[in-house]
């Protein structure tokens, strides 16, 4: 150290209330195992990680898990109630209930996070601009935004599939649509906070473009509550799906989506056929509540 | 008072609080880490005990363990705690509550946090009455009273308002009514003046000092200005990595220290009239050590040039020097001959011949802001007009609110000026906004901000974070970029094995020493230095300011210099802009402008600040707070507060900037001569004054 301030006269080696430098490689490797560690050592996000996995893997092996083909009717079967063959029953065509469910895990995995991701992409990318211009520009976006949001989701998804017709891209659509201004407020407000910053006023004293702004120094800087939106929207996802393929804007029959399940026999309970509600419904259930405790998980571990 | 205990001694007697061998220790991940080792002190009654140290040291701590009032993670692991008397380790949870509630009362830094937003300043007073059961318009009464006790002029007023509605002087008095309202034992202030202007502090020390002679309270003072600690107590104890280095009086500790560490402290502080050019700053080499290390001998032994085997081997023991004067070093006779840290040669070897005899790099004309706020227009900045030579510096000082930031902000381009304002680099006016000067513009005029935590990228790393200053402002890249990254980095001091790390796991003072290398990355002409060190603690201070002044020598930049600390001003500047309300009220030398004759809010801001030297001169007292921007007063704007106040001809008519004598301006009715009469002796005090500032003061600043 003597040696390489030695042409500046009088020179101070590395001064007074530096980090000791042996403990600044490993620091930030010990950050992220830290982030790592509270979250495994969270319950919450452990159990809903498990009850996500089991899907997931429904989802991505299901034809090989599935005791029966799912698509294979038998008239003389139909309406089975549960028994040792056919655990969850069969539905009104004589399908397998349990099959079914395992294999319509498939449509709901694609379909939901797809649209989540790109409602996190667009969202983000307007809670940016809006957040950092603010003035005219947020104004404008952000009155747009009010009056889209008034408009409930159904209302959209029935336009939507009315003149694009029915499929999964559609649905996509629709639930990005949706979703990418509610991600554009929260990302906004992180934003308002960090434009006040004065790396911001740095970057702008080196003339950096206000993209390279916007996405090289403030984004990073926003992931976190992109993240914690990212999975809470995908919570939110899962459930738009359904409630669409319910009401029959969404997946089309015969596909086995949970929601469509639903729809194609909620008139039947009535009658006594509660299985081939119930399973497909308990499927929904858990795969939300799994994904909003890993929400509620990551957003613990974001928080600190 | 209490007579519960039959073993405490009476309570008259009692030493207010007594440590004895206190060890705390904090949990962090898994592992107790110790962050008192065996900390002793004792205040007696009516005494006043002032902790001082650097960040990380302990001062809170041991502020919190005196109370039992430790965060979850931490525990006392030994020593003992009397408080009036009590040991507090053997009492039950109920009565320790108690006992904080009517016997100790604390004061935190921020008044505005420890107040309750959504309620009412008098309710807020009177709940302590309520607390002691005295019943409704009794404990208003009492309320009352005890913010007329704090100067408070219309008490009644701020009962009715909002802690929002009142600066953070205001605040601050209030939350000081509120500790005293109760009568404690022990009053224990955690740096209650840190972020208050130095006219404010100065006031509510004054205020803090009338008290404890009236109520005879004790006081545990944490602080870590030295100047402060001198002027408010009678002991003081060194803190250094949870010990207690030295402790005796103040007189004694700060006039004839023994202990390395608080020769080191003393030295880093630029004193009254050091200059730059008079030689450098000492510093004080190394770092804390890290938390919970173990420290078998003495453990400032990594950072003191006395060192010596036995340092690093045997704890030292409490050595008496003399009149209850306490060091633990083992070479307490020679520590006042501390070898210094830096050489004490000074940085500038010639002063450039005659710095205005060169063309300015910077000047301005008429530059001002004006914001619009619901309607209100509120002028930041008014006709400021100044000229920079190459090399030199100009120290901007000013209370908070008085435009020295906007104005920082106007040059860059950040804020883009009003109309009619012009700025001109190297003679050449340049446009308002950066987006629309070109790049030889933009770097030559740079800036190192306040706080290296937000003007560092937290997610980028420091070789990103100054390569890219590089290549953007110089057009530096590849293999060119790596070498003078290499030599920038050096240029401060900077150890390039740290490049890859991110500004989080930097100490502030090597973080504020990446944002000076980014500030020169594109050898600016002129870098604008906005309080770079009052985050800082002052042993790293002083190596900035050192680093700061050799810059400038090495590459012939000019400084526009904000700080409110204006011992730094003085050391760094050759020449000093006062600002009040956005207007420039003198300009001068810095010699001429710190010394009689002066404008009378130079002469009150001066007077206001404490000197561990003790060059005490008659105080100036500045009475109200400073005026809206929004409705700025008529005639001179410091007419409402100003000491040498002359009569109607100062409230009808605003003075002009005029030089008063050859490259002195001020804006002022006064004559020069007839100031410098005048500023032999302390001003008179103005009841009529006191009046006005006063009703001023209840209304919500802006």
């Amino acid at each position: 150290m003597t040696a390489s301030t030695s042409d500046l006269p009088g020179a101070d080696p590395i001064l007074a209330g530096a980090v000791r430098p042996d403990t600044t490689s490993t620091e930030e490797r010990a950050a992220q195992r830290e982030r790592l560690r509270l979250l495994l050592r969270s319950k919450v996000f452990v159990v809903g990680a498990l009850i996500v996995l089991v899907w997931v893997v429904c989802a991505i092996f299901g034809d090989a898990i599935a005791p029966n083909d799912p698509f294979a009717t038998d008239p003389l079967k139909d309406l089975t109630s549960p028994n040792g063959t056919y655990p969850f029953g069969t539905d009104r065509v004589g399908r397998d209930v349990l099959s079914r469910v395992i294999v319509g895990a498939r449509d709901i995995l694609i379909v939901a996070p797809i649209a989540t991701i790109l409602a996190t992409v667009f969202g983000t990318a307007l809670g940016l601009v809006t957040g950092y211009f603010r003035g005219a520009v947020d104004n404008m976006l952000s009155r747009f935004i009010d009056a889209f949001l008034a408009l409930p989701t159904v209302i959209i998804g029935l336009l939507a599939i009315v003149s694009l017709g029915p499929s999964r891209w559609t649905v996509i659509l629709v639930i990005a649509l949706v979703f990418a201004p509610i991600i554009a407020r929260t990302v906004r407000a992180a934003v308002l906070q960090e434009r006040e910053m004065e790396y911001v006023s740095a970057a702008q004293l080196r003339n950096e473009r206000t993209t390279y702004i916007l996405f090289a120094e403030i984004l990073p800087n926003v992931m976190g509550p992109v993240m914690v939106e990212f999975t809470v929207r995908l919570g939110y996802a899962i459930f738009t799906v359904a409630t669409l393929s319910f009401l029959g804007f969404g997946i089309q029959p015969p596909a086995p989506d949970w929601g469509l399940q639903v729809f194609e026999h909620y008139g039947l309970i009535s009658g006594g056929y509660w299985w081939p509600v119930l399973f497909p419904a308990l499927a929904i259930a858990t795969l939300v509540i799994g994904v909003n405790m890993m929400a509620d998980g990551i957003a613990k571990a974001f928080e600190r | 008072m209490t007579q519960e205990l039959a073993t405490s001694a009476p309570v008259s007697t009692a030493n207010a609080l007594e440590l004895e061998d206190l060890e705390v220790e904090y949990k962090v991940r898994g592992a107790w880490k110790k962050v008192l080792r065996g900390v002793s002190l004792s205040i007696a009654p009516g005494e006043s005990y002032g902790l001082v140290g650097e960040s990380g040291c302990g001062k809170s701590t041991a502020a919190f363990a005196a109370l039992n009032y430790l965060p979850r993670n931490g525990r006392v692991s030994s020593g003992s705690i009397h408080v009036a008397g009590k040991d507090l380790l053997a009492m039950s949870d109920a009565d320790v509550r108690t006992l904080r509630s009517t016997q100790v009362s604390m004061v935190y830094q921020n008044p505005t946090s420890a107040l309750n937003p959504t309620i009412h300043i008098g309710d807020q007073v009177a709940e302590v009455f309520t607390l002691q059961g005295v019943g409704g318009s009794e404990a208003q009464d009492r309320a009352k009273a005890m913010l007329q006790k704090v100067q408070i002029s219309d008490p009644t007023g701020v009962m009715g308002r909002y802690p929002h509605q009142l600066s953070g002087g205001m605040n601050q008095r209030v939350v000081i009514a509120m500790a005293l309202a109760k009568d404690p034992t022990l009053l224990m202030l955690d740096e209650p003046t840190t972020g208050l202007d130095a006219t404010v502090e100065a006031e509510v020390l004054d205020l803090v000092a009338a008290l404890r002679q009236e109520f005879g309270t004790s006081v545990l003072f944490i602080s870590h200005n030295l100047d402060v600690i001198l002027r408010m107590c009678d002991k003081v104890g060194v803190l250094y990595a949870g010990r207690v280095v030295e402790q005796g009086t103040v007189d004694e500790v700060f006039h004839n220290p023994r202990h390395p560490y608080t020769v080191g402290l003393l030295r880093c502080i630029p004193r009254a009239g050091a200059r730059k050019d008079q030689g450098r700053l000492d510093t004080i080499p190394g770092f804390l050590p890290g938390l919970g290390e173990t420290l078998p001998g003495c453990v400032f032994a990594d950072r003191c040039a006395l060192v010596q085997d036995v340092c690093r081997t045997d704890e030292p023991p409490l050595y008496d020097v003399g009149a209850g004067h306490i060091s633990r070093c083992h070479f307490h006779e020679q520590a006042q001959d501390l070898p210094r840290n830096t050489s004490p040669v000074a940085v500038t070897e010639e002063r450039p011949a005659e710095s205005s005899d060169r063309v300015p790099v910077i000047s301005t004309r008429n530059v001002r802001k004006t914001f619009h706020q619901d309607g209100h227009e509120v002028r930041a900045v008014e006709d400021i007009t100044f000229t920079l030579a190459p090399g030199e510096t100009l120290g901007l000082v000013g209370e908070s609110g008085s435009g020295k930031t906007t104005l920082a902000r106007l040059l860059l381009g950040l804020t883009t000026p009003d109309e009619g304002s012009v700025v001109e680099l190297d003679g050449v006016p340049v446009a308002g906004a950066i987006g629309k000067r070109d790049r030889e513009q933009v770097r030559s005029l740079q800036i190192v901000f306040q706080n290296p935590d937000a003007a560092l990228n937290r997610r980028f790393s420091i070789k990103r974070i100054i390569g890219r200053a590089l290549t953007m402002l110089m057009g530096t890249r590849g293999e060119q970029l790596d070498t003078r990254l290499r030599d920038l980095t050096h240029s401060v001091r900077f150890d390039v094995r740290l490049i890859r790390a991110k500004p989080t796991q930097l100490s502030g003072g090597l973080k504020q020493r990446v944002a000076i290398a980014r500030a020169f990355a594109g050898d600016p002409k002129i870098v604008v230095c906005d309080e770079p060190t009052s985050a800082l603690d002052v042993s790293v201070q002083a190596a900035i300011l050192n680093l700061l002044a050799e810059l400038q020598v090495k590459n012939d930049t000019a400084y526009l210099f904000i700080s409110h600390d204006l011992g730094v001003v003085r050391y760094l500047s050759d020449r000093i802009a006062v600002l009040y309300l956005g207007r420039l009220m003198e300009l001068g030398a810095a010699e001429t402008v710190f010394g009689p004759p002066q404008h009378p809010y130079t002469e009150a801001l001066l007077s206001a600040v404490p000197h561990v030297d003790g060059d005490e001169r008659p105080r100036i007292k500045l009475t109200g707070e400073i005026p809206s921007h929004a409705d700025p007063p008529s005639g001179c704007v410091f007419h409402t507060r100003c000491p040498r106040y002359i009569g109607d001809i100062c409230k009808t008519e605003e003075p002009d900037l005029k030089e008063v004598e050859p490259g002195h301006f001020w804006r002022c009715h006064y004559d020069v001569d007839e100031l410098r009469t005048l500023q032999q002796s302390a001003p008179e005090t103005r009841p009529e004054i006191g009046v006005s500032g006063g009703q001023r003061g209840a209304e919500p600043p802006v």
